[in-house]
């Protein structure tokens, strides 16, 4: 198996696409929390029931359209830790689900864009993830897994509140819609955090993805809805939208004066950063998220030319801790696995 | 980044917190959290959530009214509102009904609403949905009274008489 085959096996379609606004906006997802009627939520649940609710749901996965991939339920205790951690560093299932791995599962189609957590805070926690700013899409198709797995589910469900769910702060709709965006210009003219203390006022979430508050981990930054109950979902998602909308103005806007007033250091800038990363022989995953985020930015201003733009996606991805040893095949210290993620890096480059 | 408290180990531990627009931001260190835990009104456990401010928040809600030691137990799943205010999470779906007016003004303060408005389930939310139905219709068909469309609003009126029998 080539490198480029072995990737494809790893990382899922849509972390190599790109859609729109996709050189800021890196994904959309939309996660819809349901719970059963007839038992108690799965912290206060027992094992017995636990399994129950995995077993009516590996009976549902093969009624569900395959059309667009097969479904598969997978049980998070049949799992190695690193395969665990993979699905986190993949966004598929939370740090908490895989905490507690016994009589938990994830439900997920063939291609990653829709899947299912499985007894986590809540039953089900549907969830989809597409490339660039595509929420309403990604909303449309959490719907229809939605309601291909209601034809077989009683849910939780009260006419005033909505879908019930374990923690009060998601019911209603259960939905709660996010955007990762990169915003490595706002963050260099020392502006990130005052643009995204104004979405707050909106009612909006923020999280810096790898570590809040911190300028060093990639310039990712996580937007969600705080609020679910008492407007729809398709308000809940374009108050996002025209929110992630002005924040990406701002990043383009900058990123535009930063080329017209400081050219020259931008350009050393996103230079060094491609120098290092194609010459380093020991890289930390921080270190590599740092300039993987000035080596994006400069491939996006088109100031590094015959940089391929999806293999600088990709590492995001390829870099994180347990990929990366997903993608050696084999457990690594953690000196080890600089060495390793330096020469994927540079292997990755040179492609 | 250094812990804001002791400036000595990294800071792993970023906590955020908005409440009525204001916003608080803390990057700790694991020890220094653990004891800020207190200080930010919550139970600090490695896996730090939101459960636990919201816990908090139940605390506070209760001072309008002195709920009994325990307060109301639910009858499905045998969770009582004194094991939700600790866990701030609900027990079972029916807890919901069980602690009503208890978590009213959580809703408000959290969600700043009561009511759902957004997706019915197609199965089992088919009365619900009807019921949505014929408001949106009768929104509509006072509009078209207004405009003195008296056909549509027939129209209208015909199909609100339907929906209304479906209900039965």
């Amino acid at each position: 198996m080539n490198f480029r085959e072995q990737i494809q096996r790893i990382l899922p379609a849509w972390a190599s696409a790109t859609g729109d606004d996709g050189d800021i906006v890196l994904s959309s997802r939309i996660r819809l929390a349901r719970n059963f009627q007839k038992y108690p939520f799965p912290h206060h649940a027992s094992d017995s029931q636990l399994e129950q609710i995995l077993e009516e749901v590996e009976a549902l996965t093969a009624k569900l359209s395959q059309q667009k991939g097969e479904y598969k339920l997978t049980r998070l205790e049949a799992l190695t830790p690193v395969e665990r951690m993979v699905l986190v560093e993949k966004h598929l299932v939370s740090p908490q689900h895989v905490s507690k791995p016994a009589h938990r599962g994830v439900l997920l189609r063939e291609d990653e864009v829709a899947s299912v957590m499985v007894n986590e805070e809540d039953h089900l926690r549907i969830q989809t993830i597409l490339p660039g700013l595509r929420l309403y899409d990604a909303l449309e198709l959490a719907f229809q897994l939605d309601d291909e797995i209601e034809a077989f589910v009683d849910y939780a469900y009260d006419e005033n509140r909505g879908y019930l769910t374990a923690c009060p702060t998601n019911t209603g709709t259960g939905l709660r819609a996010s955007v990762m965006l990169h915003l490595p210009a706002l963050a260099m003219v020392d502006q990130v955090k005052k643009v995204l203390a104004a979405l707050s006022n909106l009612g909006l979430n923020v999280r810096g993805l790898y570590g809040e508050g911190t300028e060093a981990h990639g310039n990712l930054y996580q937007i969600s809805n705080q609020v679910t109950l008492g407007h729809s979902e398709e308000d809940l998602i374009g108050k996002l939208i025209s929110a992630a909308r002005q924040v990406v103005e701002h990043e383009r806007n900058t990123r535009e004066a930063l080329l017209k007033d400081s050219r020259i250091p931008l350009e050393d800038r996103v230079c060094r950063a491609y120098g290092l990363l194609s010459q380093a022989r020991l890289i930390t995953s921080e270190e590599a998220l740092r300039l993987l985020s000035d080596v994006r930015l400069g491939v996006d201003l088109e100031l590094i030319p015959k940089v391929n733009a999806q293999a600088v996606r990709e590492l995001f991805l390829l870099t994180r801790v347990a990929i990366l040893q997903k993608l050696i095949g084999k457990e690594l210290s953690p000196a080890e696995r600089d060495y390793y993620r330096a020469s994927v890096i540079r292997e990755h480059l040179k492609n | 980044m250094l812990c804001e408290q002791c400036k000595q180990r990294p800071a792993t531990v970023h906590l955020t917190k908005i409440i009525n627009n204001e916003k608080t931001e803390l990057n700790l260190c694991e020890v220094c959290a653990q004891q800020s835990g207190m200080d930010w009104g919550m139970l600090f456990e490695p896996n730090f959530s939101l459960q636990h401010l919201l816990a908090g928040m139940v605390e506070n809600d209760f001072m309008f009214g002195k709920a009994p030691a325990k307060g109301p137990v639910c009858s499905e799943c045998g969770l009582t509102l004194a094991d939700f205010r600790q866990i701030g999470q609900l027990g079972c779906a029916k807890c919901y009904e069980a602690f009503g007016g208890y978590l009213e003004p959580l809703f408000r303060r959290v969600q700043g609403s009561l009511y759902h408005t957004g997706k019915v389930p197609k199965r089992t939310g088919g009365k619900v949905r009807v019921r949505k139905d014929i408001e949106s219709l009768r929104i509509k068909l006072q509009e078209a009274v207004r405009c003195e469309d008296y056909e549509q609003a027939a129209k209208l009126r015909d199909e609100i008489r339907r929906l209304e029998k479906e209900l039965g």
